[in-house]
């Protein structure tokens, strides 16, 4: 059965490759702190299931060390020149979108087959990670179909997943750690503290103020956790359940759906949501760290009003 | 009760102020909240393994980057301008309008892996929205560029949230579910995802309305900095 490990493997040979190139590349002054930091983060995906989680949680401080002191480096982009490109474009039309539409189709199309393939009775894929694992195939499917067409040197792949991973540089851990520091949250109990705050100091009396607290609370708790995952239980079980539901008899089923979006505005004005807001800044190679979030400020506040407006008439509604 | 938990939220917001390095103030925040929190210093790094392992799955946006970093080179992005610099109708706010509704559909169907910042936003999406704007207003000054890059990635992310909860596989769905059956409630899927469709048109239309004044926006920023310059 294909399992997450797949993916892992292929994350893991992929980062190998970018910390060799980031080993031999002179034109980076930092390049041995990439190819430590490239390199660790190697080994956590081609060993990080064997590991003891002792060694693991020392790897990744000593990423955030040799990232978050100094800084990392970037090299030589050591790819085509604009002027090439616009040739290559001319020459090639519409060819280069075969690969890259192959990929998220591909995607599709697995997580829509390979959940109930079987071989000699046992799954093919692990039913639970379909998602995941057929975005892998695709990448490999569309790369090798990438390769084909366009014949590049063997390196050449790997080279320019090194200039692309250096532009986004340690962001692209950000999400793992953030999702750490909510693990370590979660243990010390630090949501159990925060619903105390919010249900002992703040006046619920009525029931939209519990609407309003409710909704607030959600975005401002998944602003700080970055995750209205880690949100929901806490403030769902703290101000909506006892009082919304308990007391002031509204609809769970909206009170709960309408709440975990306004959650979702939380998430769009916030840093600590690092896959949805710094990532894409780095990606896009934006000098301004807090670009998106800027953006998306308006559209999120506006939402947050309507979705504290539509708890509170649609869980009323009867 | 134990306020000293709150330690890491204090360190959070302190270091995104001072715009410290963030993979260092998250580290340190994890570090204070778990040594606050009662558990030892061995105890702390070890959960800092364990989650940080168990979701190594959401790296597999990076998997894709050999492909994309391959395309580039051989003018992905090139193309994509040409063509949309083709399409006369074509403007930044219509294209992102059309992604917007192209995002949340797809992802209401549970499709959420077609949209991405990595696999469509840097490649697709963002050239086809500068290249719109070049085709109205000329060569764009780097700040307008900036604006509708970050405003292509907004519009993925919009699209996103407020769309994928009215799919009823989804894990957000999945979670309520299992919150509240906990809790003694039992409710179909198909209740919790029909209750998000209301959020899902507000999406549409407040973010589309800022959509089709970005157009507008974007005329008086182009003429503003070309009278500067």
């Amino acid at each position: 059965m294909v399992t997450l490990e797949f993916i892992y493997v292929l994350m893991g040979l992929l980062l190998a490759g970018i910390t060799l190139v980031s080993a031999r590349d002179r034109t980076n002054r930092k390049r041995w702190k990439n190819t430590a930091f490239w390199g660790m983060y190697a080994v956590t995906f081609l060993f990080g299931s064997y590991l003891p989680h002792l060694a693991s949680g020392a790897l990744v401080i000593a990423m955030a060390a040799v990232a978050g002191i100094g800084g990392l480096g970037r090299g030589d982009p050591d790819t085509t020149s604009a002027e090439e490109r616009v040739e290559s474009a001319r020459r090639r039309k519409n060819l280069l979108y075969v690969p890259a539409l192959l990929v998220p189709g591909l995607a599709l199309l697995g997580t829509v087959t390979l959940k109930k393939a079987t071989l000699n009775g046992h799954p093919l894929v692990d039913p639970k990670q379909v998602t995941v694992i057929s975005l892998g195939i695709a990448t490999l499917v569309g790369l090798a179909v990438a390769l084909a067409m366009l014949r590049p040197a063997a390196s050449v792949p790997i080279r320019e997943a090194r200039r692309l991973m250096d532009t986004v540089g340690w962001a692209a851990v950000l999400p793992q750690m953030l999702a750490a520091l909510g693990a370590l949250f979660a243990l010390a109990g630090v949501g159990k503290v925060v619903s105390e705050v919010v249900t002992r100091w703040i006046p619920l009396n009525g029931p939209f103020a519990a609407v309003v607290v409710y909704a607030l609370g959600m975005a401002l708790f998944t602003m700080l956790m970055g995750n209205a995952f880690a949100a929901f239980p806490v403030m769902t079980a703290g101000i909506a359940l006892p009082l919304i539901v308990g007391r002031f008899h509204g609809d769970p089923a909206v009170v709960s759906a309408i709440g975990m979006l306004a959650g979702f505005c939380g998430t769009l004005m916030t840093p600590m949501a690092a896959n949805f807001n710094i990532v894409p800044v780095a990606l896009l190679e934006l000098p301004d760290e807090k670009a998106v979030i800027r953006v998306q400020v308006p559209t999120a506040l506006v939402l947050l009003a309507v979705n504290t407006l539509l708890i509170y008439f649609l869980a009323f509604r009867g | 009760m134990n306020w000293f938990v709150l330690v890491g939220v204090v360190i959070v917001i302190v270091g995104f102020v001072l715009r410290l390095n963030p993979l260092l103030v998250v580290t340190v925040a994890g570090i204070a909240t778990g040594l606050a929190g009662g558990l030892d210093l061995v105890a702390v790094v070890a959960a800092f393994g364990k989650s940080f392992v168990e979701n190594r799955y959401v790296a597999i946006v990076w998997l894709v980057l050999p492909v994309i970093g391959l395309l580039e080179r051989y003018g992905l992005q090139e193309r994509t301008r040409e063509l949309v610099s083709r399409v006369h109708a074509a403007t930044t706010g219509r294209v992102l309008l059309a992604y917007l509704a192209v995002r949340q559909v797809t992802a209401a169907l549970g499709l959420t892996s077609l949209g991405g910042h990595a696999q469509m936003v840097r490649p697709l999406i963002a050239p086809m929205a500068e290249a719109a704007a070049e085709t109205r207003h000329g060569e764009l000054p780097q700040t307008v560029r900036e604006r509708i890059r970050a405003y292509s990635a907004a519009t993925d992310n919009v699209g996103l949230f407020f769309g994928e909860d009215i799919f009823i596989a989804i894990g957000s769905i999945l979670l309520i579910r299992g919150f509240l059956e906990q809790n003694g409630i039992v409710i179909e899927p198909i209740h919790l995802a029909l209750w998000a469709i209301p959020t899902a048109v507000a999406a549409f239309l407040v973010h589309g309305a800022r959509l089709v004044l970005l157009d507008r926006r974007l005329g008086a920023q182009v003429a503003a900095e070309k009278e500067e310059g």
